[in-house]
C-alpha cells in the first residue's frame, strides 16, 4: 500500500455562479521517501491538490489514502490531528508567528499534540538543529533573514516527525543563492528518508526533482517515474545549471 | 492543547498589546468597583437602618395597647377595664412564650427641673427593672433602679444623656465629665434622687458626624443663633427618643406622678412583651390574646403592636437600592463587555494570518474558539481583580469625604458576585469573536494578507 493514494478525485468550486473544475478525476500514487515537484502554471490546481493532499481541504469526490487512514471524508477535527501528527507545511511566505521567536515558532505544532513542556524545547532545539538554526533559538522572525525563517519554518515542520512534508513554493521569496541552500536542504532531507512533495511554476526546481507531477487544468498531465527517469534528470538538471 | 498553554498564551497576547488591554479592561474595571462600592454603601445604609431597629429593642417584642371598645360591643364599654396589673400577672402565670414582661405607665406632659434650668423630656415611664432588657437600655453611670425601689415607691429615676444635657450641660459644652447621680431633680414639681445615668446612645452615623465635629476647631461663630430645623434629625428619632428618657420605678409613677384625681388607681398605658424566639411571633401573640380575653371578659379593648411593618420597610428600601444601584453597575459591566467583544473582533481580524497557521499545523476547530475566549476571558479576570482592589480605594475614598454617611461596608459577598459577573461578562464577549475565529477556513486564512 502507498503512502498516498488518489483515486478519481475531483474539486469544484463555485464562483459567482460558475462551476469551476479545479480538480479533475486525478488518480495518484505517492510511495513513502519519495522526492516529488508538482508543477504547472498558476491557477492548474497544484495548489488544490497540495491543500487537499495536506488535509487542509476536502474533495468534491473520489477517496483519497494517506497512512492507512481514509482522508476524504474525514471531519475537521480528525485533519487538524493528521495536519498536526502527519504532515509538515513550509511555505512561501514562511509563515512563522511574528510574536513568538525561534523556538516557540517551533514547538507550536507539539502545543497541539500535547508534548509535555520538557520534551518539547528538546525537540524544538533538535530540529533547529537539523536545519543548522540552533544559534538563532531566541530571535524573533523579524531578526531573520528570509533564508534563516525559512529554515526555522522547516525545523517547525520536521518537528512532530510527520509522513510528508508539503513546501508550497518554499524558494519562491528568496533570492536564488539561499533557494539553493534551501533546496539542498530539501535534498538532504530526502536522502535521511522523507517523503517530500514540493510544489512550483520553475520548471528548473522541478527537474532537480527524482519525479516531476505536471498538473494541466486540473489534470496530471505527464507522469514520469522516478525509477525509469530520474537519475538522469537530475544530472541533467546539473549539467544544465552553470 | 492544554488549558494552561491557552491561558498562558491569552496573557501573552495581553503583554504584547498592554495599552490596548488596559484600555479594554477599563470597561470591567469601572463596572466592577462600582457594583462592589454600590453594594458597600448599600450595606452600609442597611446596618444603619438595622442598628437603628436593634437600638429600639429588635423585633423580637411586642407591645399590648388599649383601644377603644370595638363598635359591636359598645354596649360593654362600661365592663371594659383596660390594661392594668391583672394583666400583668396573668400573662405572668398563664403565657409561656415570653422571656420578659413589664408594664409601663408613661406620664405625659413632664417637666423636669433642676438647679433652675427646666426641660421636657421626651418619654418620661414608670416600669419594672426588666424594662432595661426590652429596651435595649445600658446604665452608664450608677445603677438601674431595682424589684425593692418599685416595692417601696422609692423617689429614684435614671435618665438619658440628652435630659442630662438639658438640666447640668453636656460634657463637650462643659469641658468636663459630668455625673448626674446624686442630684435631685424635680419632676412635675415632685423631687426625686438621680441613681442611674443611661448610655450615650446614637448611630455609627451620629458617632462619625460627632467625631468629625470634635475634630473641627471651634469656631467663633457671629451674629444671633439660631436653630436650623428638624430637617436632620428625622433619621434618628430612635437614639434621641431613648437619650431623651427618664424612667422610674412602676409604682413611684403610679402613686407619685399619674395618680387619679378621683382617686382610683391608675391603668397601665401599655404593656411591653419580649418574645422567646422572632419566629414563633403569631403564636405568642394569640396566646397573649387568649389569656388577655379572660381577664377582659372578652372585650377587646387592646390591640398589639410590632416593629414588623418598619422592618419591612427597612426591607424594601435596601431592596430597592440594591436593585437600581445594581441595574446601574449591571449597565457599566455590560459596556465593559462589548468593549472586550468589540475589541477581540478587531483582533481577531488582525490575526486571520496567525488562526490559519496554527490551524496548518493541528489546531482544531476548538483549539481555536478556546483560545480566543480564553483571552476575552483572561482580559476581564484581569479587570476584575483591578476593579476589586479600585473598589476598595473607592470605598475608602467615598468613606474619607464624607464622614457623616453611614460607612460603608464590603462584603465578601458582593466582592464573589462582581467577580463572578466579570468572569460571565468575559464569556459572554468571548463567544461571538471566539466562534468567528474559529470557523475561518485554514485555506483562506493562510492567503490573508
Amino acid at each position: 500500500m502507498s503512502l498516498l493514494e488518489l483515486r478519481n478525485v475531483s474539486k469544484l468550486y463555485l464562483l459567482g455562479g460558475e462551476e469551476i473544475r479545479a480538480l479533475d478525476d486525478v488518480s495518484l500514487d505517492i510511495e513513502s521517501g519519495e522526492f516529488i515537484s508538482v508543477i504547472g502554471p498558476s491557477g492548474s490546481g497544484k495548489s488544490t491538490l497540495m491543500h487537499i493532499l495536506g488535509c487542509l481541504d476536502s474533495p468534491t469526490s473520489g477517496t483519497i489514502q494517506l497512512d492507512g487512514t481514509m482522508i476524504h471524508d474525514a471531519t475537521a477535527r480528525q485533519l487538524a490531528a493528521i495536519r498536526n501528527r502527519k504532515i509538515g507545511f513550509v511555505f512561501q511566505f514562511f509563515n512563522l508567528l511574528p510574536k513568538l521567536n525561534v523556538l516557540q515558532n517551533v514547538e507550536l505544532p507539539m502545543l497541539y499534540s500535547g508534548v509535555g513542556g520538557r520534551e518539547r524545547r528538546e525537540r524544538a532545539l533538535a530540529a533547529l538543529q537539523a536545519v543548522s538554526m540552533d544559534n538563532r533559538a531566541h530571535h524573533r522572525p523579524s531578526q531573520l533573514s528570509g533564508g534563516q525563517q525559512q529554515r526555522a519554518a522547516i525545523a517547525r515542520a520536521l518537528v512532530n516527525n510527520p509522513k510528508i512534508i508539503f513546501a508550497d513554493e518554499p524558494t519562491g521569496n528568496l533570492d536564488s543563492h539561499t533557494g539553493t541552500m534551501i533546496l539542498s536542504l530539501f535534498h538532504q532531507l530526502s536522502a535521511e528518508g522523507r517523503t517530500i512533495i514540493l510544489v512550483t511554476h520553475d520548471p528548473e526546481i522541478a527537474a532537480v526533482t527524482p519525479r516531476r507531477i505536471e498538473i494541466r487544468d486540473g489534470k496530471i498531465a505527464t507522469k514520469v517515474d522516478a525509477k525509469l527517469a530520474g537519475l538522469n534528470r537530475v544530472a541533467a538538471a546539473q549539467s544544465q545549471a552553470p | 492543547m492544554n488549558i494552561f498553554n491557552t491561558i498562558l498564551t491569552g496573557f501573552k497576547e495581553i503583554w504584547a498589546y498592554k495599552f490596548r488591554s488596559l484600555l479594554t479592561m477599563l470597561g470591567i474595571i469601572l463596572g466592577v468597583a462600582s457594583l462592589v462600592a454600590m453594594s458597600a454603601l448599600v450595606k452600609g445604609m442597611e446596618v444603619g437602618a438595622t442598628e437603628a431597629l436593634v437600638a429600639i429593642g429588635g423585633l423580637q417584642k411586642f407591645r399590648i395597647e388599649t383601644q377603644p371598645v370595638p363598635v359591636e360591643q359598645r354596649h360593654l364599654q362600661d365592663q371594659a377595664v383596660g390594661l392594668n396589673l391583672q394583666d400583668v400577672e396573668a400573662l405572668a402565670a398563664n403565657a409561656t412564650l415570653y422571656t420578659n414582661i413589664s408594664p409601663e405607665i408613661s406620664i405625659s406632659r413632664v417637666t423636669l427641673s433642676a438647679k433652675g434650668k427646666n426641660s421636657r423630656p421626651w418619654n418620661c415611664s414608670g416600669a419594672w427593672p426588666v424594662i432595661l432588657e426590652i429596651y435595649e437600655h445600658e446604665i452608664a453611670k450608677g445603677r438601674m433602679f431595682n424589684a425593692l425601689d418599685d416595692e417601696m415607691a422609692r423617689s429614684v429615676c435614671v435618665i438619658g444623656t440628652e435630659v442630662r444635657d438639658n438640666l447640668f450641660g453636656s460634657p463637650e459644652e462643659m469641658g468636663r465629665e459630668i455625673n448626674p447621680v446624686g442630684e435631685t431633680i424635680h419632676i412635675n414639681g415632685q423631687a426625686f434622687t438621680v441613681i442611674g445615668l443611661f448610655k450615650h446612645y446614637e448611630s455609627e452615623q451620629e458617632r462619625r458626624e460627632r467625631e468629625a465635629a470634635a475634630a473641627q476647631p471651634k469656631g467663633q461663630q457671629t451674629g444671633p443663633t439660631r436653630s436650623r430645623g428638624w430637617g436632620g434629625r428625622q433619621g434618628n428619632f430612635v437614639y434621641r427618643f431613648k437619650n431623651n428618657s427618664v424612667y422610674l420605678p412602676l409604682n413611684t409613677a403610679r402613686i407619685k406622678l399619674a395618680a387619679d384625681p378621683a382617686g382610683g388607681t391608675p391603668n397601665l398605658t401599655s404593656i411591653e412583651v419580649q418574645l422567646v424566639d422572632l419566629g414563633r411571633m403569631n403564636e405568642a401573640i394569640q396566646q397573649v390574646q387568649n389569656v388577655m380575653m379572660n381577664t377582659h371578659k372578652g372585650i377587646r379593648d387592646f390591640q398589639f403592636r410590632t416593629q414588623e411593618e418598619w422592618a419591612e420597610k427597612i426591607e424594601e428600601f435596601i431592596r430597592n437600592a440594591r436593585m437600581s444601584g445594581g441595574t446601574i453597575a449591571g449597565i457599566s459591566l455590560l459596556v465593559g463587555g462589548i468593549g472586550i467583544m468589540n475589541i477581540m473582533l478587531a483582533s481577531i481580524s488582525g490575526r486571520i494570518r496567525e488562526i490559519g497557521i496554527r490551524k496548518a499545523v493541528g489546531a482544531t476547530t476548538f483549539d481555536v474558539f478556546l483560545q480566543i475566549l480564553i483571552e476575552s476571558v483572561v482580559v476581564a479576570v484581569l479587570g476584575g481583580l483591578a476593579g476589586l482592589l479600585c473598589a476598595w480605594g473607592l470605598v475608602k475614598i467615598i468613606g474619607e469625604i464624607s464622614p457623616t454617611e453611614n460607612e460603608p461596608i464590603i462584603t465578601s459577598m458582593a466582592l464573589v458576585v462582581a467577580f463572578a459577573f466579570s468572569v460571565a461578562v468575559g464569556i459572554l464577549a468571548g463567544l461571538l469573536p471566539a466562534f468567528k475565529a474559529a470557523r475561518l477556513h485554514p485555506i483562506g486564512a493562510l492567503r490573508y494578507d
